[in-house]
């Protein structure tokens, strides 16, 4: 169950998608996800269901990898649909004793779903075709000007790019615990909520531990390095735009400004 | 040959805190510990736990600084806090667990790590990183993710990020104790070939004895002293003292032993199968 979250891992393969810049890849998605909550008929939904498949493609990543990581958002997904259908008042199609199962509701519940599974897929064709390493470069450098007022932007981006390489290891991690303590009784399926919780509470704590012992190890290793935070340092894949980039740039505007214009007309 | 590595007489002091109200307990890590490395050469510090080894290991890349005594390393002293990073520069370290000090999410990010921290111009970076890679053998695995490596590979993925930083010596801290037979002999061979192939120091610390047998010298340390220094042979041929360390001797060397001692006429110091093999018939 937990190794099946794909954010943040890097599908390797070698596609125009793959090369682009950082920076394009971020503002692109970011600029997809706005678009995704402009559209208001299913109009604007085929324009971005075509936009992402076509993206899909383009990256090579196989579209079953992509799916694979969905499985981990399917709750929060059912939620938002049940609520959607059940809470949106408007023209009632069934009724059974409080619950009123309403056309706008229905509607709305699918818009949610499309929206949020698009999100999702979205931003992890995002992690899946860049190295998070690069995904971070890219962060650092959009966010460069707000240096200048003191935010440590070389930090933040450091702190970031070891979070994403330790989310497997502690994922591993977790699983492993987990399997110790089952096999000496412990019951992480069985109870209520709240007693699911509280066993937590045992898997949690030497998941702290260790993750605090690999901390001190990395930062160790990092200064037998000579890491020494971002004065003086080069980088090995500088951020250097090229002529794709410009390319994707102008192709991304061209669907931010079709969905901008669909908003406005009421598609 | 000039030394790389000069310790005179180095001492470590570090506070244990048992209890929040006791008084934190003085503990010595090393004690009167002397060292000369000559360029080139392939070194092997031996001990058990808590003999004091990792702590001499971190003394020699500047993690810790001594409490007494002095660290020369390529004649720059280690205490000198604005020298820190040309210490660390010329003396390279790999940990233990290849998970820990792996940072980069692709193994040739990864080995242009320590470059980039050091302001190597790009272009010299793909360089150091392409020979390196070669240099461990892990050039096809470039492009992947060091989580889906082995053990072994890891680890070899983290000495040539080491290599990257054109360091002058290798200090290698039981890389080997979380690896399986396999993975073991891979980092050894490894480690081997960068000593004999590129000349570069290197300083293995270990509690395996098969390892050492390759070492030019040996040093044995328990409880922070070194008690012992010579070549594998000499070493080797003083089982019993080796014992009083609680450190086994390989099994060819043990095995050698036991015959001697039952009369059987060989010479001390057996450290292959093909060495008995060849006293014996």
């Amino acid at each position: 169950m937990l190794r099946d979250i794909t954010i943040g891992q890097y599908y390797p393969a070698d596609s125009i998608i793959h090369k682009l810049d950082p920076r394009v890849k971020f503002i692109a998605t970011l600029l997809y996800l706005i678009s995704l909550f402009l559209f208001h008929t299913y109009i604007g939904y085929i324009l971005a269901t075509v936009f992402l498949v076509v993206i899909i493609k383009l990256s090579k990543v196989p579209f079953r990898f992509i799916v694979k990581g969905m499985k981990a958002i399917v709750f929060i997904l059912l939620i938002t649909v049940v609520f959607n259908i059940f809470l949106t008042p408007g023209k009632v199609l069934a009724q059974w004793w409080i619950f009123k199962v309403t056309q706008e509701g229905l509607i709305q519940a699918g818009r949610m779903a499309i929206r949020l599974s698009y999100l999702i897929i979205g931003s992890s064709v995002m992690t899946l075709t860049t190295t998070p390493n690069q995904l971070t470069d890219g962060l650092e450098r959009i966010m460069n000007p707000l240096k200048k007022i003191k935010v440590p932007v070389h930090e933040i981006a450091m702190m970031m790019s070891i979070a994403l390489r330790f989310i497997p290891i502690l994922m591993e991690e977790t699983d492993k615990i987990m399997k110790a303590q089952i096999a000496r009784g412990a019951d992480f399926e069985s109870g209520n909520l709240i007693k699911k919780v509280k066993s937590m509470v045992p898997l949690l704590v030497p998941l702290f531990i260790s993750a605090f012992r690999r901390a001190n190890d990395l930062a160790m290793a990092m200064e037998a390095r000579c890491y020494h935070g971002g004065d003086n340092r080069t980088q090995m894949k500088p951020l250097v735009y090229k002529r794709q980039d410009f390319v994707a740039y102008a192709v991304v505007l061209c669907y931010f400004a079709a969905s901008i214009g669909m908003c406005v007309i009421g598609w | 040959m000039s030394s790389i590595i000069r310790a005179s007489k180095l001492g470590y002091d570090y506070y244990r805190y048992t209890d929040e109200n006791e008084e934190p307990e003085l503990n010595r890590a090393i004690d009167q510990v002397s060292l000369d490395v000559k360029e080139g050469q392939f070194i092997a510090v031996l001990g058990h736990n808590g003999s004091g080894k990792s702590t001499l290991a971190k003394h020699i890349n500047a993690l810790l600084v001594p409490t007494e005594g002095t660290m020369w390393v390529d004649s720059i002293d280690t205490a000198q806090e604005e020298e820190l990073w040309k210490v660390r520069q010329k003396a390279g370290m790999v940990f233990q667990n290849p998970d820990n000090q792996i940072i980069g999410t692709v193994v040739e990010e990864d080995v242009g790590f320590g470059p980039e921290n050091m302001g190597i111009p790009t272009d010299d970076i793909w360089k150091r990183v392409d020979e390196s890679l070669a240099a461990v053998g892990m050039l096809s695995y470039r492009k992947h993710s060091p989580n889906k490596l082995s053990g072994g590979q890891k680890q070899r993925v983290a000495i040539a990020g080491v290599v990257a930083m054109h360091p002058k010596c290798i200090i290698l801290d039981e890389p080997t104790a979380m690896l399986d037979p396999n993975g073991r002999k891979e980092v050894l061979k490894t480690i081997r070939e960068l000593n004999e192939q590129e000349g570069v120091t290197v300083i293995l610390i270990t509690h395996y004895m098969e390892e050492v047998t390759l070492a030019d010298y040996v040093y044995v340390m328990d409880s922070g002293k070194i008690v012992m220094g010579g070549t594998p042979r000499e070493i080797f041929s003083q089982v019993d003292t080796l014992k009083s360390y609680r450190l086994d001797v390989p099994q060819v060397t043990l095995l050698a032993h036991e015959l001697k001692q039952e009369g059987v006429d060989i010479p001390d110091g057996i450290l292959t199968i093909d060495e008995l093999v060849n006293a014996l018939c």
